[in-house]
């Protein structure tokens, strides 16, 4: 820990250990607010600010917390910024708020989280431990898009609710509907071990 | 929504129509990692719903007669969490001294059991539905029983996927979300059985 901020722990987050596609964590938020392009990228913004403020503040505290109640810290940190996160939205944007709907509040069980604040900010420093959060969740967003913008368009034939695949295209409903989400994560996951150099996952 | 409904009716909804892994997409992480295994997924399936009833009476009792009369909804998901966390806690040195082989039988599963979604959501989801402390119940039981049943169901058919002959690209878990994708669709074929 010579170097005060080091670029790669921001990295690292987005592809190269992105949890989604490598790590295989927190996929219920993933597969349940994809259906839309919307949906997903303010599920993203969420997790985003909530991994990042969470990262921070286990790392500041990480020299005051006893070895042995770590984890219950650290699920109150979590959960306390989780219901910030919840009660800003329901003020901000009620419609959003709405269609997240339990998944939002679901975001203190989420493994990433904790994983992240165990794994990484408990150990470094307060700078690499934001950036690692922030790495780590726009990688989360990034994943989550991916799959939003192959269910929105194959389901609706829209994105963003903007029509893109022209008036004659017949949706392909099963797409936005709970099937479709488990369906395009396993492929994805098939063409991912058919680049990524078979690493089994 | 539910709450003029039966419990008849909330059992079966939560049971099958709304399953909550192959409609809800919850307790996944636990899903595909375990169920592998058809022992290990029984075990699993067991202690969940074992917890989650147990969890979700808590649950509603602290919610309602400690959270609303104070008026700290809003502390709902800190506290809902550490309920959870610390009651199974308290369940496991409990069930140790009262009856090892149960123990033994639940191994790694009961500590896992406070990071199961499942849980968490089937406490949030009673609330959030109004229901009355035997709606709740009844609740969690066809909750976690859906876990049971998916996550049963679902062992005994990756058993047989272990020894498909299957594109290389395709093996473990891609193969696991293809067909639960395919499962996923009957369940939603229970979807007209009621209005919900």
């Amino acid at each position: 820990m010579n170097r005060i901020f080091k670029p790669e722990s921001f990295l690292k987050g987005v592809w190269q250990e992105n949890p989604i596609f490598f790590l295989m964590l927190g996929l219920c938020p993933l597969l349940a607010v994809s259906s839309s392009l919307r949906d997903a990228i303010g599920m993203g913004a969420a997790f985003i600010f909530v991994l990042t403020g969470s990262n921070m503040t286990v790392s500041f505290i990480r020299k005051l917390v006893p070895e042995h109640v770590r984890i219950p810290v650290f699920i109150i940190v979590i959960a306390t910024f989780v219901t910030v996160t919840d009660y800003s939205l329901a003020a901000f944007s009620p419609q959003l708020h709405k269609s997240l709907g339990v998944y939002l509040p679901l975001m203190v069980v989420n493994c990433i989280l904790l994983g992240r604040a165990e794994a990484f900010a408990s150990k470094n420093n307060v700078i690499n431990s934001a950036f690692d959060g922030l790495g780590m969740g726009i990688g989360f967003t990034l994943a989550i898009s991916i799959i939003a913008i192959i269910r929105e368009t194959l389901g609706q034939g829209t994105l963003m609710g903007i029509n893109v695949l022209g008036k004659d295209y017949v949706p392909f409903l099963i797409m936005i509907m709970p099937p479709g989400a488990f369906l395009v994560i396993g492929f994805l996951m098939a063409l991912k071990n058919n680049i990524g150099g078979k690493k089994k996952c | 929504m539910l709450n003029e409904l039966n419990i008849g009716y909330i059992f079966l909804s939560a049971f099958i129509v709304n399953n909550i892994v192959m409609i809800k997409f919850l307790g996944l992480c636990s899903f595909v990692g375990i169920s592998t295994n058809m022992k290990s997924s029984i075990g699993m399936g067991i202690a969940v719903v074992f917890v989650t009833v147990m969890a979700c009476g808590i649950s509603w009792a602290v919610y309602n007669y400690l959270l609303i009369p104070f008026h700290l909804e809003y502390l709902r998901t800190v506290t809902f969490i550490l309920t959870i966390a610390s009651f199974v806690q308290f369940e496991e040195i409990i069930i140790r001294k009262k009856a090892p082989a149960l123990y033994k039988a639940f191994g790694i599963y009961l500590p896992l059991i406070t990071t199961n979604c499942v849980i968490l959501a089937s406490a949030f989801l009673g609330i959030d539905y109004k229901f009355n402390f035997l709606q709740n119940i009844i609740f969690a039981i066809g909750v976690s029983s859906g876990y049971c049943l998916a996550i049963i169901l679902f062992a005994s058919m990756r058993e047989k996927l272990d020894t498909a002959p299957l594109p290389e690209s395709f093996r473990g878990i891609p193969i696991a979300f293809i067909m639960t994708g395919l499962v996923s669709l009957v369940f939603l074929g229970f979807k007209g059985l009621f209005k919900l």
